[in-house]
């Protein structure tokens, strides 16, 4: 496995997560490694094998379809967590002109 | 006191020896005199754990005491808290103040356990080191210079300190299991949907799992008595009825079969480490069990199975963490997509970016049946080998750890190094099965841990294992000489 600069910058920008070009090189040496060792997953043979998402094979329960969710108050505490807010909305920056 | 059990504390309240707040005072000014030294706490707030106790002296006064009321406990600071600051070790929530209770603290809060503070834990749970912290490392109590393990070092360090009785972990490839062995400690990782996962910080929902930690199998068991059951919250709680969790402690080991797989018990261990777990074996039999060989044949790709799959829940569950909604926001930007990406890379540490940009490949298009269905499809046979085995044994043994606690920096530059060291717990996450890690040994003053594992929702014979073990060793009581 030999990830290049531009796989990690592709990967980066795919994660939202900004990397210099020293970062790209430090994390490429590591990812290498890494994929060094998962690649022997590789060579195992699961044919007929069903893949395993969860570990127990029970459905999900669904709970119906109420409007639940707590009060003005607890609303507020949950705004004021974040970074930027105004009446009652979060704020991010302008993606329309 | 600080050396009591959970049990003898709680006695000591029932008959008035001592009060929850004179309890509550004697640890906080333990983490005041050593917390500078080992960093086990991120968050203490005196004034609402006296609180806390005082709420427990008057409920116990009214005469509505539960078995637990009054008993002061920590949480890991991966469990929201209301109105306390919840870090998870990270950057990005520097400044977060919870605004609800996780369900593991509200259980704890009805049990009338008093919350001594938030514990120290590697970035999001990732790290077996806690050197990820972005609140600095812990250290081991038996050994400063050395880790106390991660992800809930933390947790692990302030109970074998005697900074809190027991605590709260998680445990997702051993974070529970893995501390507990490095700081001499027991601490069990109960069956995937046993506790509730809400308002515990998602890393890789299909592994999660919470967790008591605490001297000795029997405190392990009362405090997962407090918080474990069905949630509705939580949509991958399994619908059961409450299990007294200390209903078996007290059985004989008569007949008990242990296995020990041959995939672990070879000449690839360290030898020190297998000698200590020979010689706990040995304590076992001599209680009634009995030792027979098993094979766990695919075991040996647990650890590349688990660094693709918890690596592509992890980059899922923490794209959350954008500057929006909560968490950190970079101060300039020049737009949306550009925010995020700052944001992102300000707010994360070194270790938490790998991971999410690990599970971004193995999910990206062209790879992901490659990696994360293959991985998938690997579980399954981990899972497998486990419902085998267990056809021929109760539970299994097996070291928790490769070695004892590491010196700081060993492991840190090298992530496939730091990764390995979890060999043997992580099987466990991917299988879903219980297991836990008890102290049996210490190799040059650093405790050892052996770890049990059993079939699903087998944490009662776990814990009985362990408790009769516990009954004739003294190794659970063992204290670092600086905090003694």
């Amino acid at each position: 496995m030999a990830f290049t600069p531009e796989d990690v910058q592709r990967l980066a920008k795919l994660a939202r997560i900004e990397l210099g070009p020293e970062q790209v090189n430090a994390t490429l040496g590591h990812l290498d490694n890494i994929f060094g060792m998962i690649a022997e997953l590789r060579q195992i043979d699961t044919g007929g094998i069903p893949p395993m998402a969860h570990a127990c094979d029970v459905g999900q329960r669904l709970r119906d379809d109420l409007v639940t969710d707590g009060s003005i108050e607890q609303r507020d505490r949950c705004l004021a967590l974040a970074p930027e807010s105004e009446a009652g909305l979060y704020l991010v920056p302008k993606v329309i002109e | 006191m600080i050396h009591a059990s959970l049990k003898e504390l709680a006695s000591a309240l029932e008959t008035k020896q001592v009060s929850s707040l004179e309890l509550t005072d004697l640890f906080l000014g333990r983490i005041a005199q050593h917390n500078p030294t080992i960093n086990a706490f991120v968050t203490i707030d005196a004034e609402k754990s006296r609180a806390a106790a005082k709420a427990a002296d008057a409920a116990r006064a009214a005469g509505k005491a539960g078995p637990l009321t009054g008993v002061p406990i920590a949480h890991k600071d991966i469990f929201c808290q209301d109105g306390w600051r919840t870090t998870c070790g990270s950057r990005m929530l520097e400044d977060f103040i919870a605004p609800y209770n996780a369900t593991v603290v509200e259980r704890c809060n009805q049990a009338g356990l008093v919350s001594l503070g938030k514990l120290n834990m590697d970035e999001f749970a990732m790290g077996s080191s806690n050197e990820t912290s972005y609140y600095g490392p812990v250290r081991n109590p038996w050994d400063t210079q050395r880790v106390p393990g991660g992800s809930s070092g933390g947790s692990a360090a302030a109970v074998a300190a005697r900074l809190a009785p027991a605590v709260t972990g998680t445990d997702t490839g051993g974070s529970i299991r893995q501390p507990a062995a490095l700081c001499g400690l027991t601490g069990l990782k109960p069956s995937y949907g046993t506790v509730s996962r809400w308002g515990m910080i998602a890393f890789a929902s299909s592994l999660d799992q919470a967790g008591p930690m605490a001297h000795s199998a029997e405190d392990c068991a009362l405090l997962l008595n407090a918080f474990a059951g069905f949630d509705a919250k939580d949509s991958t709680s399994l619908e059961r009825d409450n299990e007294d969790y200390t209903r078996s402690l007290a059985q004989p080991l008569k007949g008990l079969r242990i296995g020990l797989p041959k995939e672990f018990f070879n000449a690839d261990g360290d030898a020190a480490t297998m000698a200590a777990i020979d010689a706990a074996l040995g304590e076992y039999r001599k209680l009634g069990a009995e030792t027979i060989e098993v094979s766990l044949p695919s075991i040996g790709q647990s650890v590349s199975a688990y660094y693709v799959i918890a690596p592509a829940e992890a980059s899922s569950n923490l794209s959350r963490f954008d500057g929006v909604r909560y968490g950190y926001r970079a101060s300039e930007y020049s737009d949306l997509n550009d925010m995020y990406a700052k944001s992102r890379a300000q707010g994360f540490g070194e270790e938490v970016k790998r991971r999410i940009l690990i599970g971004t490949y193995v999910l990206s298009h062209g790879y992901y049946d490659a990696y994360y269905l293959q991985a998938q499809r690997i579980r399954r046979l981990i899972a497998n080998d486990f419902d085998a085995a267990f056809k021929q044994c109760d539970v299994i043994a097996s070291p928790t750890t490769p070695g004892t606690a590491f010196k700081f920096g060993e492991k840190s530059g090298d992530p496939v190094q730091m990764y390995l060291s979890d060999i043997y717990t992580i099987g466990v996450n991917l299988a879903g099965i219980p297991a836990l890690s008890h102290p049996c040994g210490e190799i040059n003053g650093l405790p050892v841990g052996m770890q049990l594992i059993g079939p699903y929702f087998s944490e009662h014979r776990l814990l009985n294992a362990t408790h009769q073990y516990q009954q004739a060793t003294d190794w659970h009581r063992r204290t670092p000489a600086a905090f003694a």
